[in-house]
């Protein structure tokens, strides 16, 4: 029993020669195995994330560039309020944005999962194409598309079904619409998990106790879809209040979001105290709703990452 | 979840029929009609970048990309590597991405091995550090590593801050695409090469890393896609180096030269290939 609960091993499937030995090394072959990798990722994923925190209670002269340790909180409290409306804006657009991404990705992922049969895979393969380009040329590349004389505002204004004036980049349509495509796989990815993972037999089952195909979706689909409606919600809502590469190719001077004041300050002002706690505070929010996640469906859940 | 699930998911053969539609109303287009309206919403910005790769866009100074489509040219995939700086963005990335994606599927691997097949003490926290290191934003992890270059003083920043950078945040993609193939193994197959007298060394050889090998690839596919396409956090820890993206980002604000989107059709003709490519491997080996 001991030796099944360190290892995961059903003792009788052991070579019984090799006895203790054999199980020690067993037990010691996951250590080993997660070493490297682990020591890897402490050192460039936790402890970066910790220095950050430090950083962020730095303070110091912007002019000499010299920041000195002495839990200076009120980094926090002056950024708070000095980009409260950045940081408004950067959650609302991002609200609008996964609500957006879920409306858009649910019925087409449905589709997929419960009617595309043998072409199920094909048609996400054609949904994930698109994401072979980076993101800062598709970025680019909506931004002519949606240029006042491109090719889709273009002939319409030609045509005089549009006014001349008719304009949406710079605008909060156009860095909404931009996060929005940009983050769609991201919202589409953990739902079509979920939803192929719904045993097709509790549909039929519903159906055969006389239920609509509405109240099987409301009362089967719906409820056994809900973990991947939460690590969409997970991978969508937190990285898209982030970003910036959207307001910046996209937007204008109203539509300046809390990632481009994070960006400016860390590579362009240098102050990085004030930028780390900036960023700080968009790690918290991550580490709640990561734990939150983890806390109600457990780590090993893959609706997350099984498609990956 | 349990291993069949696993199995059924990842096996082609086994895909559960679509459900029976008895409607035959218009209604019944409505879903398959959004779905491909939205692939074509998806696909929408590559078509542009693809046909405004031959967009004969007139020649003076440095010809920038417009709105407007010109006409047809091939002088922009003639004049590829016209534009130095971007050529060695370009180089820079294709220089990076393989060594960032070989060591990360290395370093990964072995994590989706232990996590996939153990049950030991401290998995559970690895595992949120695993599912953490995808959830996290980009933005948080590029200046959690720029503070800490900062403070360290080192390495130099550039090439070598980029690709330990991109090995951190590789590593957790491979581990789970590794774990999920490891946790759908048969594990009589292992139990039976034992049997056999096969010691454990020669059963992971024989049996166990064929069995894993199209996971190891597709997470070395996707560290590498990964690490070619990053520009958030490249863009924190890179300096005055340019990787593609982080250089075409800082060409925007002038202009996009139109060899930005021959590149970009090129990458996208690989990245292509490969999906299809590997789409055909898996089905024949589920076959076989």
């Amino acid at each position: 029993m001991a030796t099944e609960a360190l290892t995961g091993q059903e003792p009788a499937t052991e070579p019984p020669s090799r006895g203790r030995s054999y199980a020690a090394r067993r037990r010691l072959a996951p250590l080993w195995l997660m070493t490297p990798g682990g020591v890897y990722l402490l050192v460039f994923l936790i402890i970066p994330m910790g220095i950050l925190v430090y950083t962020s209670l730095q303070s110091g002269g912007a002019f000499s560039g010299r920041f000195y340790f002495d839990w200076d909180f009120a980094n926090y409290t002056d950024q708070i309020v000095q980009y409260e409306s950045q940081l408004i804006r950067s959650v609302t657009y991002s609200v609008i944005v996964t609500i957006a991404c879920l409306l858009l990705a649910y019925p087409m992922t449905y589709w997929i999962a419960f009617y595309a049969g043998r072409w199920k895979s094909s048609i996400l393969l054609l949904i994930l194409l698109p994401f072979f380009v980076s993101f800062v040329i598709r970025t680019v590349q909506w931004r002519f598309l949606l240029a006042d004389d491109g090719i889709l505002f273009g002939p319409l204004k030609d045509l005089g079904l549009m006014s001349d004036s008719f304009h949406v980049l710079s605008t909060p349509y156009a860095v909404v619409a931009g996060i929005t495509y940009n983050f769609l796989p991201f919202t589409a990815l953990p739902l079509y998990v979920a939803l192929d993972r719904i045993d097709r037999s509790l549909v039929e089952a519903a159906k055969d106790l006389y239920s609509s195909r509405w109240e099987a979706f409301r009362h089967v689909v719906w409820p056994l879809s809900l973990p991947g409606v939460f690590a969409a919600f997970l991978l969508t809502f937190v990285p898209a209040t982030g970003d910036y590469v959207n307001a910046a190719i996209l937007g204008g001077p109203g539509t300046t979001m809390i990632g481009n004041i994070i960006q400016a300050k860390f590579l362009s002002e240098l102050n990085y105290p004030e930028a780390a706690a900036l960023s700080v505070i968009l790690m918290v929010a991550m580490l709640i709703l990561a734990t939150a996640y983890a806390r109600v469906l457990g780590t090993e859940d893959d609706t997350l990452t099984a498609t990956i | 979840m349990s291993m069949a699930e696993v199995a059924a998911a990842r096996s082609t053969g086994t895909e559960p029929a679509p459900l029976n539609e008895p409607r035959k109303r218009w209604t019944r287009f409505i879903l398959p009609g959004f779905t491909w309206l939205m692939i074509v919403y998806l696909t929408l910005p590559i078509f542009v970048m693809i046909m405004w790769s031959f967009n004969d866009i007139p020649v003076v100074g440095s010809p920038r990309q417009t709105p407007k489509f010109w006409g047809f040219t091939l002088h922009w995939w003639r004049d590829l590597f016209g534009i130095a700086g971007l050529s060695d963005a370009l180089k820079t990335s294709l220089f990076i991405a393989p060594i960032s994606a070989f060591a990360a599927t290395a370093l990964g691997t072995l994590i989706g091995l232990a996590l996939g097949r153990y049950r030991f003490r401290g998995k559970a926290p690895v595992n949120f550090v695993i599912f953490l290191a995808i959830a996290v934003p980009e933005i948080v992890l590029g200046s959690s590593l720029l503070s800490m270059f900062v403070l360290a003083q080192a390495p130099p920043i550039g090439k070598i801050t980029i690709l330990l950078s991109h090995i951190g945040f590789s590593i957790a993609f491979v581990a789970v695409t590794v774990r999920a193939r490891v946790q759908g193994l048969d594990r009589a197959l292992e139990d039976a090469a034992q049997d056999l007298f096969a010691n454990p060394v020669t059963t992971f050889f024989k049996i166990t890393l064929p069995l894993i090998a199209p996971a190891i690839l597709a997470g070395f596919l996707l560290a590498f896609v990964l690490s070619l396409d990053d520009f958030v956090i490249t863009n924190f820890v890179s300096g005055t180096e340019s990787t593609f993206p982080v250089w075409v980002y800082g060409a925007t604000r002038i202009g996009l030269p139109p060899q930005v989107n021959v590149m970009g059709t090129l990458l996208f003709g690989a990245g292509l290939f490969l999906a299809v490519l590997n789409v055909v491997v898996q089905r024949r080996r589920a076959r076989s």
